[in-house]
């Protein structure tokens, strides 16, 4: 691998981070984060979708007429994103009844729409699908962090697993609500936004 | 006085002062010192007001002006814990709290931490002044330190890093946030949420002057979400374990036509007078609307508070309410409340005393706080007789106001540029 494409694949995890950086993607962030079995069945979709449309997209990219390029992409993501949620449906319904909208809403997430027009329209197959894989990463660490710390202090659990007891089941901890309310998840997303710009200076405005 | 000077100089010269081996703790020793000491920084250049009146000397004031408030709050909740344990009999046994004023009570039983006060007459011998204050500094005082010791922690902390001075505003904020706070609190979610606040609701904004909400108050929001069940119902507001006593202010703000308004505070006892001094279960600060009067009376007369945000908060609540209260309701109770009571029910006066009128937060151009005082005293009693779901809606209400202030006060400013420009426009033609 080119030192090209590994900072094409490595940069969105941190520095180039589309939550963190970018600030894309916020709402399902918020939404999704309470526990981390559906962060995680999420960041999965995500990754899925952004890798292949990315993918799509770059296959495509010197056929597509500059005018209707919009409506392409927009084909190819929401083909996808129908695939991911009829896959959920199919093998998982209780957790595509958790996830409700979220899944089905990828479609209007930023992250996939401003990766197939700023990078895949431009550049080749190989460092699209890297592109996308990376942002997916990028996404999934700052959800699967914010749903690990929403998850453990606003219920006590990890995985539905009880980690710390809590006082209505007759153990010690007290949940905090506030982590299970949406605006816990802006507390969290704002700190990590924080560490990302003490670790890399050049971000701080 | 000249030898503790010298020492300090001495220490200042050989250890704090740039260079020196503990120059990182200098914000540190600078707090030290000017609390002894006037500092002796003097403004150069031309056109500066040249005041004794410094920042600290300032927010020492607003501590002056909470005393009644402090004092007030510490003697209802041991009038409060007393006159439940008069019916209920004094308990076996109870948290460390209890174990304290057992061994008060034990060793110098004539202080009377326990006695129930008789306040129908006008004799001060029999309102069991000192009994009740101590039983309930018993529960203020932990408070209160803890509130100190975690923020000025982390104050201090923030200073070194960022190489400033120890600002004074956290002494004003360390006071009034446990004055907010129901008297059977837990220890540790008071020292989270005053972590909260100092972190969030100023530090990371760059400290005192440059906090755009009342650290306070955003301690206590922080309390109100996280821990709802320690902060709120009608569990939490005496120290007497299990047992539910409800505000005045839910009575009050009860929809329900048989339990709410203005019958269901008479039948549940709570009498206007009652409420007015401060006699009433509640959190520390704000059941003695007396106790607040003369605070605000104190920040007036030396014009530390405004005048402006007091005057139209007041002027909006009492607005509104008139108008609910003519409006009336067939579903709601809670509209035939009416201004006076909700004057001196719930963090009201409080709120509005010590806490819209915080200079850093609250709107600064004077048009602005004729509009910052009326937002949110009409918005306060919108949220108590409307939403059934939030009995007092102060706090809220005031951290919106402070998020609306810089808003305003661009208005304003845009308002007098405008007008202006017109003025030249005609003078010029």
């Amino acid at each position: 691998m080119n030192p090209t494409m590994k900072k094409t694949f490595i940069e969105p995890f941190m520095q180039n981070n589309p939550v963190a950086v970018q600030i894309l993607g916020i709402c399902s962030a918020l939404a999704v984060t309470t526990n981390l079995r559906t962060a995680l069945t999420m960041c999965l979709a995500v990754t899925f979708v952004t890798t292949f449309s990315n993918i799509g997209v770059s296959i495509i990219r010197k056929i597509i007429p500059g005018s209707i390029r919009m409506i392409v992409e927009m084909t190819i993501i929401a083909t996808l994103v129908i695939l991911v949620d009829q896959l959920i449906k199919a093998f998982s319904y209780n957790l595509s009844k958790e996830l409700s909208v979220f899944v089905g809403l990828i479609i209007t997430n930023c992250i996939v729409m401003g990766r197939a027009e700023a990078f895949a329209i431009k550049n080749n197959v190989l460092e699209s699908s890297l592109d996308g894989l990376g942002n997916g990463i990028g996404y999934s660490i700052v959800l699967l962090t914010v749903a690990f710390f929403r998850e453990l202090f606003g219920f006590g659990t990890l995985f539905g697993f009880t980690i710390l007891k809590t006082v209505n089941n007759g153990g010690w901890y007290v949940p905090n609500g506030l982590l299970v309310l949406s605006p816990g998840a802006f507390f969290l997303i704002g700190f990590f936004i924080w560490l990302v710009k003490i670790r890399y200076k050049e971000l701080m405005e | 006085m000249k030898i503790l000077r010298n020492i300090l100089g001495q220490l200042e010269k050989h250890l704090f002062a740039e260079g020196k081996p503990l120059s990182i703790f200098f914000p540190f020793f600078e707090a030290a010192d000017t609390f002894f000491f006037t500092p002796d920084k003097k403004t150069t250049g031309k056109c500066h007001v040249r005041d004794c009146n410094d920042f600290k000397r300032m927010m020492i004031s607003v501590v002056y002006a909470l005393i009644p408030c402090v004092l007030m709050g510490m003697y209802n909740v041991g009038l409060q814990a007393n006159r439940l344990m008069e019916i209920n009999g004094i308990p076996e046994s109870g948290d460390w709290h209890f174990w304290i004023l057992s061994w008060i009570n034990a060793h110098f039983p004539i202080l009377g931490v326990f006695d129930v006060p008789d306040l129908r007459g006008f004799n001060p011998l029999n309102w069991n002044i000192i009994g009740c204050l101590i039983h309930g500094a018993v529960y203020f005082l932990p408070l209160y330190i803890l509130t100190m010791v975690v923020g000025l922690g982390w104050e201090i902390l923030f200073a070194m890093i960022n190489r400033h001075d120890v600002n004074e505003g956290f002494f004003v904020t360390g006071l009034i946030f446990p004055l907010t706070l129901p008297p059977s609190i837990p220890l540790w979610q008071v020292a989270i949420a005053i972590s909260f606040g100092v972190l969030i609701g100023k530090e990371f904004f760059g400290g005192t002057g440059r906090n755009f909400l009342n650290p306070a108050l955003v301690a206590r929001a922080f309390l109100f979400f996280a821990y709802a069940g320690q902060i709120s119902g009608d569990k939490v507001w005496t120290v007497v374990d299990g047992v539910s006593k409800a505000t005045p202010l839910s009575y009050a703000t009860n929809p329900s036509l048989t339990e709410g308004g203005i019958d269901g505070l008479s039948n549940a006892g709570y009498t206007m007078f009652d409420s007015f001094i401060g006699l009433i279960p509640g959190s520390f600060g704000e059941t003695s609307t007396l106790a607040c009067l003369i605070g605000m009376v104190f920040l007036l007369f030396i014009g530390v508070a405004s005048w402006r945000i007091m005057l139209s908060m007041t002027v909006g609540a009492m607005g509104m309410a008139t108008v609910l209260m003519m409006l009336g309701s067939e579903t709601n109770a809670a509209f035939n409340i009416g201004p006076i009571w909700h004057f001196i029910l719930g963090g009201f006066a409080f709120g509005m005393v010590f806490m819209a009128t915080d200079p850093v937060s609250a709107a600064i151009t004077k048009q602005g706080q004729f509009l910052y005082g009326l937002l949110i005293g009409i918005l306060i009693i919108i949220v108590r007789v409307l939403n059934p779901a939030y009995p007092e809606g102060t706090m809220l209400v005031i951290l919106f106001g402070n998020c609306c202030a810089p808003l305003i006060d661009y208005f304003v400013v845009q308002a007098n540029i405008k007008r202006r420009l017109k003025r030249v426009a005609v003078n010029n033609e």
